[in-house]
């Protein structure tokens, strides 16, 4: 009897434990999210005022207006290309933190985790310093007298992709770096015995074992890169806005409450479903081992 | 023959590796160099070319109220948050890794869907539902969504310890007569300790850093340090802003690295 109610106690304590948390998640996550499905369906009276009347006139506007669509494309391109070249910068880096027999290790990825102690909106206003009119390369390019007016290089395209990839880059290599430390070398070591050159070896044996991680760095720089909307606003022009870009524009800038709240489920929906297909082949686990670094 | 052309593959290989580490390095690290070098600047310009070396802008810095509301705005909204997280992540990652229950599973995934969900969805959600209650867009929704975006890196990491603390230290104090409070208070607590630290410190730079979901979530006419650095940005470049960032770069860098030092050495004592 006694031994009942103790265990009876002792279930409930994990719940008494996490009630606070979950408290806090329900009222500023699960519960935001349902208002935000329902209020996707009242109707925009205009100058910031709506109705709680259900109508399905957002949707249609959103499936039914390209301006949205071209925004989705163009994030979820620029997206894709900052992925790719995160893959390609960090892939390198990684691998040479992982298998340096330098003896301060420690310190190459101690450098990786400070930029995310460095201010976000410094670092990436940082390229304004390098990229702009006053910036370090044209400032460089006059002083050697190749140009006279200044090269425009900031506030487009390629802007935007290299503040991404400046804070991208440090997840994907922690990410990737993660899979190869947990490779085995007796296998490098087997694979040379047995007659292969090391960039055999590399591409049977190390690339092969390491795609959980570039993986895992793939999928987080994509689904961060396309939630974004800061880097964006400060390095690009309008025309290269992100889908962020927009949600912002309505909610904040035109108060088109109803809009603001269909654009944000379709953001959650599709970054959602990437998520999902990913962890469904992979799982999800490894991104939690990255981010508890 | 063939073992040399091999070796020396991989030799050049090796280096090219290398090299192109050295110049991610110099990617991540370049321009923030140059921002901070460029606080040094004597010029009332932002940009180069460097006119001479001086600290006259952080002291126009010190005069400006806007900025000197603005971090003191940031540094309580970041202690605050530090501290209700950590307080919320230790009792929830002891519930995770001490007890074995139903829908734990569930409860994991939730504790981390804040980083996976774009802080644009989070925040628009959160003003919706402010919007929805009537309520008004004050400092305390700001601090609790500030809250929201930090609890899952500090469960993370007070659970990532917690599971290296092993229970018989826990059951060791039990059977000697302690209750289970006196047992976490002078057991499990102090070995936590380095993780709650860090916990603390992880908290704090992420509400201190924040600008994407301060921007929505800010009441009207209050400005935390990112979202003020953001507004000056719209007029152009000032050195003030890279003063400024300079300033930030020795906080939110430097803390964590004492705060780091500090941990590893409470640790090493511990042992």
């Amino acid at each position: 009897m006694a031994a009942a109610a103790l265990s009876a106690a002792e279930r409930r304590r994990p719940w008494l434990l996490l009630s606070p948390t979950l408290a806090t998640l329900t009222m500023l996550m699960i519960a935001p999210m349902v208002i935000m499905f329902v209020y996707s369906f009242y109707t925009y009276l205009g100058g910031g005022r709506d109705l709680p009347k259900l109508t399905s006139a957002n949707w249609i506007d959103f499936f039914s207006d390209p301006y949205y669509h071209h925004f989705i494309w163009q994030t979820a391109r620029i997206s894709a290309v900052t992925m790719v070249l995160c893959a390609l910068m960090g892939y390198p880096a990684a691998y040479s933190i992982a298998m340096t027999r330098f003896r301060h290790k420690w310190l190459l990825l101690l450098l990786l985790i400070v930029p995310f102690w460095i201010s976000f909106i410094i670092r990436t206003l940082s390229w304004i310093h390098i990229l702009g009119e006053q910036g370090a390369i044209n400032a460089t390019l006059r002083w050697l007298g190749l140009i006279t007016d200044p090269l425009p290089m900031l506030y487009n395209e390629g802007s935007v992709i290299l503040g991404m990839i400046h804070f991208l880059l440090p997840y994907m290599i922690l990410n990737v770096y993660v899979s190869l430390e947990g490779i085995d070398r007796n296998l490098l070591s087997a694979a040379r015995t047995l007659g292969c050159t090391p960039w055999q070896a590399f591409r049977e044996v190390t690339l092969p074992l390491s795609l959980p991680g570039l993986g895992a760095g793939s999928l987080l720089c994509f689904v961060l890169a396309a939630g974004s909307y800061v880097t964006p606003a400060i390095l690009g022009n309008p025309r290269d806005y992100f889908f962020g870009n927009l949600i912002y524009d309505a909610a904040m800038t035109e108060l088109n409450w109803p809009m603001g709240a269909t654009l944000s489920i379709v953001l959650f929906v599709l970054l959602g479903a990437i998520a999902a297909i990913y962890s469904r082949y992979m799982g999800l686990s490894r991104i939690y081992k990255g981010l508890s670094r | 023959m063939r073992a040399r052309v091999a070796a020396s593959e991989g030799i050049w290989g090796w280096r090219a590796v290398n090299a192109a580490s050295v110049l991610v390095y110099l990617f991540l690290f370049a321009p923030i160099m140059v921002t901070m070098l460029l606080s040094f600047n004597a010029s009332q310009f932002g940009g180069f070319p460097m006119t001479g070396f001086s600290f006259r802008w952080f002291g126009v810095l010190l005069q400006n109220d806007i900025v000197l509301a603005a971090v003191r705005r940031s540094l309580i909204l970041g202690a605050l948050t530090s501290v209700i997280c950590t307080v919320l992540g230790i009792l929830a990652a002891m519930a995770l890794v001490r007890y074995e229950f139903l829908g734990k599973e569930w409860v994991n995934t939730l504790l981390v869907a804040p980083v996976l969900i774009p802080e644009t969805v989070l925040a628009v959600g959160l003003l919706l539902f402010i919007r929805w209650l009537h309520a008004p867009r004050t400092f305390l929704v700001l601090l609790l969504g500030h809250v929201m975006l930090s609890l899952p890196y500090v469960v993370l990491v007070v659970q990532a310890r917690l599971i290296g603390i092993k229970r018989v230290y826990e059951e060791a104090a039990l059977s000697l007569g302690a209750n289970r409070l006196q047992s976490f208070r002078e057991i499990t607590l102090p070995l936590l300790m380095p993780a709650v630290l860090a916990g603390i410190l992880l908290a704090f730079t992420i509400s201190f850093d924040n600008v994407t979901a301060t921007l929505f979530w800010r009441p009207p006419g209050v400005e935390t340090l990112p979202t003020q650095i953001y507004a000056m940005l719209r007029n152009s470049i000032s050195p003030e802003i890279n003063a400024l960032g300079t300033f930030m770069i020795v906080i939110t860098v430097g803390l964590p690295l004492i705060g780091g030092g500090l941990a590893r050495y409470l640790a090493r004592s511990q042992r």
